[in-house]
């Protein structure tokens, strides 16, 4: 898996991000965790390989998580689409 | 295909619709990058906010100008990645994020959820397959006509909304004397 890792200070919780590395959303939502110092974890869906991305798209499906981009996933269950950065500061605690 | 001549071809066409481009320039930089990055990828520029699929049939929907522009332009003042602002949201100096308009079975179906398709292209398999779902649709008030899975939701040359299209049912007739 393409998975980046952004080093952060804050690591309560489990950040996965679903992004797209053309994507100017997906851009802010990295800017906005990383300028708030969460750790976090993405892949970009479109520069992985096509089997990456087919595992990408069955765990979206399994979560049914829409199929939109950003997609996070903190801590396994709570699901964010798009770039919300109130929903984040919340579901953080930030 | 450089970067000015796909922010040139974005101006143009913001300026015949009446539109504006996103007025953050960082922003607009990264869609502008975002949108030939895709040209190269794919062969067309495609979204930069979606996932293609690479099947140039499956992704028609979400080549930019994408059909879901005018009405989300109409609707939020911008359209889904933000390219495409109007005079408010250009005035505002900031777009915000829009919802998903494009059918999630349109989604599914280029992702290859809908079945068993592989996600892998097959160009033959895809033509066949989707070739055959067009049909011919005039719009009722100027004429134009086109040939897709549906009527456009503006008309492009009227601006006539989608329901003003309808099926255009052609006859093969063969004489014999």
């Amino acid at each position: 898996m393409v998975v980046v890792k952004v080093e952060g200070e804050k690591r309560d919780h489990n950040v996965f991000l679903y992004s797209l590395s053309t994507c100017g959303w997906c851009k802010k939502t990295k800017e906005f965790l990383k300028e708030k110092g969460v750790e976090y974890e993405y892949m970009d869906v479109d520069t992985c390989t096509s089997e990456e991305r087919r595992a990408a798209i069955a765990d979206l499906k399994a979560r049914s998580a829409p199929m939109g981009f950003p997609l996070a996933i903190i801590d396994d269950e709570t699901i964010i689409s798009g770039f919300k950065p109130d929903r984040y500061t919340e579901a953080l605690g930030l | 295909m450089s970067l000015d001549k796909v922010r040139q071809r974005a101006e143009q066409d913001a300026k015949s619709r009446g539109y504006h481009l996103n007025p953050d320039p960082g922003f607009l930089n990264d869609l502008l990058e975002g949108l030939k990055t895709n040209e190269e990828r794919y062969g067309y520029p495609a979204c930069p906010c979606r996932m293609s699929s690479g099947f140039f049939d499956l992704d028609r929907d979400i080549i930019c100008p994408c059909d879901y522009r005018d009405p989300d332009v109409e609707e939020h003042g911008a359209c889904y990645c933000s390219l495409y602002v109007d005079e408010a949201t250009h005035g505002s100096g900031e777009a915000k994020p829009v919802p998903e308009r494009r059918p999630p079975e349109k989604q599914a179906k280029a992702l290859g959820l809908d079945e068993d398709r592989e996600v892998e292209p097959k160009v033959v398999r895809a033509v066949q397959a989707f070739e055959t779902e067009r049909k011919l649709f005039y719009c009722k008030q100027c004429g134009y006509v086109t040939f897709r899975e549906e009527p456009p939701y503006v008309c492009p040359i009227c601006r006539a909304k989608q329901e003003l299209f309808a099926e255009l049912k052609t006859s093969l007739k063969l004489w014999t004397t």
